[in-house]
């Protein structure tokens, strides 16, 4: 539990004092170009008669307020601040990150929304988990195939027969 | 006494069969939820907001009542069995709970979270249903000035409290602004930040916005950290409480419940405080020397302020239309959904609704305790499933959840890229609430700003001729200059723990 910002961290026997996360940097800088962003994309709205504020104030305070916050963030890094990971239940903090298997996720995300029309939410669905199981190290493929599809089959059904909410049927149309 | 009349007439209507099946499905499924990873409450309803397509609001109410306390519980199980608690409201509860747990005492740990947390829920419940008329009967002559301050304080209560970096809360707390920027101007009709995409005019759907960043970016997190070897659960048998457990309990319960309820009752952001500060006197009044090795008061205190917080929070939800919490801004849009705005008008317009509301929560409550008991090995037992089948299984949940509602791909694509925002939230250590709570007060603040400066005039003052918002502009300053001595005083508590915890290692 690190203390308040403003007070430089104790230095600990396990850590050397001073490491900049440069990451942070890039969130900084990430945080400012969408600032300025917000106030010139409110730059350009029209203020209507007899209306004091306006659309374009809210959006100029909390632009300026992104830029202000990335720009203290850039400080506080460049003074060694480090951020605190989140810890879970699942989370092992002592390895460096493994981007990759983050990547084959997304991947498998990016997958599903452009087949999920073609190919009906009862197949997407499936291809999703599957993808999903064997991306975070699952080697059971063809269960996890199975258990996809009942998934999927079953929650197609499950909106369809209890919420009359029709998914997607795509390839699949008229034998569902 | 007629609020109690109006409160048993709301049981009359909730106690059919039926509903009592949606309860009952509620808290398994709620419980199921708080128990698994990287899914807690808020996420579990946003994925069953689907339902109330078809159920009555009575009954979707229940479920998720059930919903909501289930998933409290099963927060405070993998807290007290793993030692990880999911939220920062069961911090609290691991320090003592897992110590337990460790020293065999593990089944009397979640019995006393168990009956704290129905003593709290329903002490809280009560509570709500004496103090919301009143409230909404203040709060229909208060003006947008007011509203905007009590806002203006959700958000620096939320982010100055939660996490420990404040910058790194502002951080959060402006993202979620921005994010709340996008779509039409209320006033003008004119679109904002939407890059020219159809989809993104009539404003972002705040269950999307929230799966993504709390299911998928959790998901996305675990992906780059996976445990490779699986955590260590320990096992235990039916939850029960000894003469000598239930004596020390019950005044825990009470205190806890004392703190939780006007912490959640206020806009003042969850249950981080008045756990903390629970911990804390059950600690300086023991007078025994277990505490810091497993001292059930510990656990019987924070657990109750745990659960009277989330209770407290109906009251700026229903007295004023103010969601404080992820989960209440969920339940909020549930609300809208049946076409009813929440504000202080509820209690008058929608009245039958809101006791039915209340009552369901006792039966929430209840059930839970009656089926929580037996099920805790149950439980204990699902956090054995593998990983990688078990966040498949939410990242497809997530992706149905958000393609269910329009039906349209867009939306998944959507979540995939608040889900990327989620992870970058977990790498950088920026808290998840007040993004959302800005995504969701953001364009309410905006109306009640514009509001309040129309009527003066475009005049500045205008936000400040009201007392009450004079009052809470105090209240925010003091706050501000308080706050050190509230981090210092933490920092002390839970260094003094983790020291023990050190000594513990090396005997």
């Amino acid at each position: 539990m690190s203390a308040h910002d403003t007070q430089p961290d104790t230095p600990r026997d396990d850590r050397p004092a001073r490491r900049v996360d440069l990451g942070q940097y890039a969130l900084a800088a990430f945080m400012i170009v969408v600032g300025i962003y917000t106030v010139f994309d409110a730059a350009r709205l029209e203020v209507g008669f007899a209306d004091p504020v306006g659309p374009r104030v809210f959006p100029y305070v909390i632009g300026s307020g992104l830029v202000l916050v990335g720009a203290l963030l850039a400080i506080a890094t460049a003074r060694g601040s480090q951020p605190e990971p989140e810890e879970g239940e699942d989370v092992d903090l002592s390895e460096s990150a493994d981007w990759l298997t983050v990547l084959k996720l997304v991947t498998v995300l990016l997958i599903t929304v452009a087949t999920v029309n073609l190919l009906g939410w009862a197949l997407s669905g499936a291809v999703l988990f599957a993808g999903a199981a064997w991306s975070l190290g699952s080697r059971t493929l063809i269960r996890d195939v199975i258990v996809g599809l009942v998934l999927a089959i079953g929650s197609w059904y499950a909106f369809h027969v209890g919420l009359g909410i029709p998914l997607t049927p795509g390839v699949l149309d008229g034998i569902l | 006494m007629e609020n109690f009349d109006l409160l048993m007439g709301g049981l009359q209507s909730a106690l059919t069969p039926m509903n009592l099946l949606y309860a009952a499905i509620g808290v398994l499924l709620g419980t199921f939820v708080g128990v698994l990873p990287g899914i807690g409450p808020a996420m579990a309803i946003a994925l069953l907001l689907p339902v109330t397509y078809r159920l009555e609001p009575t009954s979707a109410f229940i479920m998720f009542a059930g919903l909501y306390y289930g998933g409290m519980y099963g927060g405070s199980t993998t807290s007290i069995l793993l030692n990880t608690p999911g939220e920062s409201a069961s911090v609290m509860t691991a320090l003592e709970g897992n110590k337990m747990a460790r020293a065999g005492r593990g089944a009397q740990a979640l019995a006393t979270a168990a009956v704290g947390s129905f003593v709290a829920g329903t002490i809280g419940t009560i509570l709500v249903a004496f103090f919301s008329p009143a409230l909404a009967d203040v709060a229909v002559d208060l003006g947008a000035p007011s509203y905007f301050a009590l806002m203006v304080l959700a958000l620096v209560m939320t982010t100055t409290v939660l996490g420990t970096s404040a910058l790194r809360g502002f951080a959060a707390l402006f993202l979620g602004l921005t994010i709340g920027l996008v779509g039409l101007d209320l006033n003008t009709g004119q679109p904002r930040l939407t890059f020219g995409v159809t989809q993104l005019v009539d404003r972002l759907d705040i269950v999307v916005v929230a799966v993504g960043i709390f299911a998928l970016g959790e998901a996305l997190w675990v992906a780059a950290h996976l445990r490779r070897k699986p955590a260590h659960v320990i096992p235990v048998g039916r939850p029960w409480m000894g003469r000598d457990d239930w004596g020390r309990s019950w005044k825990p319960w009470l205190r806890g419940t004392a703190f939780g309820f006007p912490f959640g009752a206020l806009p003042a952001g969850g249950a981080e405080i008045p756990t903390f500060l629970s911990y804390l006197t059950e600690r300086k009044l023991s007078k025994r020397k277990d505490f810091g090795r497993g001292a059930i008061e510990g656990v019987a205190g924070p657990e109750a302020a745990n659960n009277a917080s989330a209770a407290g929070m109906f009251v700026p939800m229903l007295a004023l239309g103010l969601p404080v919490t992820a989960t209440a801004s969920v339940m909020l849009s549930a609300l809208q959904g049946y076409g009813i705005t929440p504000g202080p008008q509820l209690m008058t317009e929608h009245a039958d609704l809101v006791w039915t509301l209340l009552a369901s929560l006792l039966i929430g409550n209840t059930l839970l305790l009656v089926l929580n008991l037996p099920l805790a090995p149950l439980w204990a037992r699902l956090l054995r499933i593998p990983r990688p089948q078990l966040y498949a299984g939410i990242l497809f949940f997530a992706c149905l959840g958000a393609y269910a509602t329009n039906l349209d791909p867009f939306d998944i694509a959507l979540l995939v890229a608040f889900g990327l925002l989620g992870l970058m939230m977990r790498r950088f250590g920026l808290p998840v609430l007040p993004l959302i709570l800005g995504v969701i007060l953001g364009p309410l603040m905006e109306t009640k700003l514009r509001e309040a400066l129309t009527i003066s005039g475009g005049d500045y003052a205008g936000l400040f001729n009201e007392p009450l918002a004079v009052i809470i502009y105090v209240l925010i300053a003091l706050f501000i200059l308080g706050r050190p001595f509230i981090a210092r005083a933490r920092a002390r508590v839970e260094g003094s723990a983790t020291v023990e915890d050190e000594k513990e290692l090396v005997n």
